[in-house]
């Protein structure tokens, strides 16, 4: 039985086409993938993101605790900002990418994947177990009562503090209204008079903010960023236009370019491990890659040529030329919105992956030539400098 | 509710098929299209080939799946819509007009009635 968050019935409502996602009955598309790209691009989208989900973990040994189990260093949070991290395993591999707030002196919030929620809370009780200050941190999986939505697009700060007027209540990270947090930062904002969590960040390359709720008033701040965002163009966007939104950022998706299997390193992640650190989970698989090299790597490609098929995971990526060496075999893949062309991520050899070099992606039997690029795939594009009032 | 025309027959795989000077002409319903969603790409048989009735012989992708499409009928491609691969949102705007795929010479032009289904027996099918 597919699980289903307390959008479920507004999804009905704006017509959503429902897909299974992580154990979840997800909106996949409301209007097309392609308009809601497109809205949220050039004006703005918001997105369910009830699955992911909620850990808090608090006490005097949390941070020590967190910063054993997690590859970023929360040292460098302030109260009030978050960082994106990953959980690893002891040999380095990825149980899960997430982002990681710190609410509070000895507070911190988690926000984890939906399909990983469950091994993650395993994994982390686990190690809670066999850490030695376990009786100063306590960990509260919060997934079951927290809703979430995601508003996303150049057009957000235009509506966004009429949604939320209330006063920001978390004292140490003062930020009057949404509009002054900056990126990174989680506060609490009154919808209502019900305490939310606001932060700005997101999974599609544009400004924005995810807001954590609890399941009773979610509905009621989806209708009411409906109402107030329509006139300046929000619309509901499913998990089609965030998986290609993401994929021209080249966000990594769990799952697909993250796994047991992957490590931090492979997939050009380096800057979110705390290197520093005196230990973390996998430190040792993950130094010695850092200073050997890997044997793949994490790129970015598109099509050469206009009119290729799109592109999905699981296509194998061969060398331009020559014998056609099988290189490995695509993470992702989608015809891009934005550039309108065949785009995807790919594992392959190390030798292969500096941006300009040649491929050949391999579709239903036939080869269609592609070129490693620089990450992201798309870049927003300069804002023009606005008129001044006159 | 999708749209059916009358004149048109159909396969249980959601091609439709225009039968006119002896050519079938093939292309998606407007069923297909909708559960589709956007189309971004159309691959097309080579002209020349024979293809069976059953058979996959062409592609439409939408942004998020791959999928085949399936000669309604037996015979040979005589000419296949060479613009529609620059314009696959035809598909989607245009299922029984532009967004056509291919024409086929029928060798069994019998299959039309044994194996398609009237617009009233396709109405069913779609709800």
């Amino acid at each position: 039985m597919l699980k289903r968050t307390p959008l479920f019935e507004a999804h009905r409502q704006w017509g959503a086409r429902l897909v299974e996602f992580g154990g979840w009955e997800m909106p996949i598309q409301y209007t097309g993938i392609l308009d809601e790209h497109k809205t949220v691009r050039s004006a703005a989208g918001v997105f369910d993101i009830s699955h992911m989900g909620e850990v808090f973990v608090r006490g005097s040994a949390a941070e020590e605790f967190l910063n054993l189990v997690l590859t970023n260093d929360l040292r460098k949070l302030a109260v009030g900002q978050g960082q994106y991290t990953l959980l690893c395993n002891r040999s380095g591999g990825v149980i899960d990418d997430l982002f990681a707030y710190r609410t509070g002196p000895l507070d911190f919030l988690l926000i984890i994947n939906a399909s990983r929620a469950d091994v993650d809370v395993a994994w982390l009780t686990a190690r809670l177990l066999e850490f030695p200050g376990r009786d100063e941190v306590q960990m509260t999986h919060a997934s079951d009562r927290l809703a979430a939505v995601a508003v996303q697009g150049p057009k957000v700060l235009d509506f966004i503090d009429t949604v939320f007027p209330g006063p920001c209540v978390l004292e140490d990270s003062l930020a009057p209204r949404p509009s002054d947090l900056k990126r990174n930062r989680i506060s609490v904002f009154s919808f209502g008079g019900t305490p939310v969590w606001f932060a700005r960040t997101g999974y599609t390359g544009e400004d924005g903010f995810e807001i954590v709720a609890p399941n009773a008033v979610i509905t009621a701040i989806w209708d009411r960023l409906l109402l107030v965002g329509a006139p300046h163009g929000l619309k509901p966007c499913g998990l089609g236009a965030r998986d290609t939104l993401r994929t021209e950022m080249c966000f990594p998706l769990y799952g697909h370019e993250l796994t047991e299997e992957t490590t931090p390193v492979e997939a050009g992640l380096e800057v979110f491990v705390g290197w520093e650190k005196a230990d973390f989970m996998g430190k040792s698989t993950l130094v010695a890659q850092r200073s050997e090299g890997t044997k793949r790597r994490l790129i970015a490609f598109r099509m050469a040529t206009a009119g290729s098929p799109p592109l999905r995971e699981h296509y194998r990526v061969l060398a331009d030329g020559g014998d056609g060496t099988p290189l490995g075999e695509t993470t992702s893949g989608t015809m891009s919105p934005s550039l309108g062309v065949g785009i995807g991520l790919a594992y392959v050899p190390v030798a292969y992956a500096e941006p300009g070099r040649s491929l050949m992606i391999e579709v239903r039997g036939r080869r269609y030539p592609a070129e490693v690029v620089k990450k992201p795939l798309y870049r927003r594009p300069v804002a023009a400098v606005p008129p001044k009032p006159v | 509710m999708s749209n059916v025309p009358r004149d048109l027959r159909y396969a249980k795989s959601h091609e439709w098929v225009r039968l006119s000077e002896g050519l079938a002409v093939i292309g998606i319903s407007d069923h297909a299209q909708h559960e589709l969603t956007d189309v971004v790409f159309v691959e097309l048989p080579a002209v020349g080939r024979k293809v069976r009735a059953g058979e996959a012989c062409a592609v439409v992708e939408s942004v998020k799946t791959a999928s085949d499409i399936y000669a309604p009928i037996s015979g040979e491609v005589v000419e296949v819509n060479t613009a529609l691969p620059g314009n696959p949102g035809w598909v989607n705007t245009a299922p029984y007009g532009d967004g056509w795929f291919f024409k086929v010479r029928p060798s069994a032009p019998a299959e039309a009635e044994s194996l398609l289904m009237s617009a009233e027996q396709y109405q069913t099918q779609v709800g």
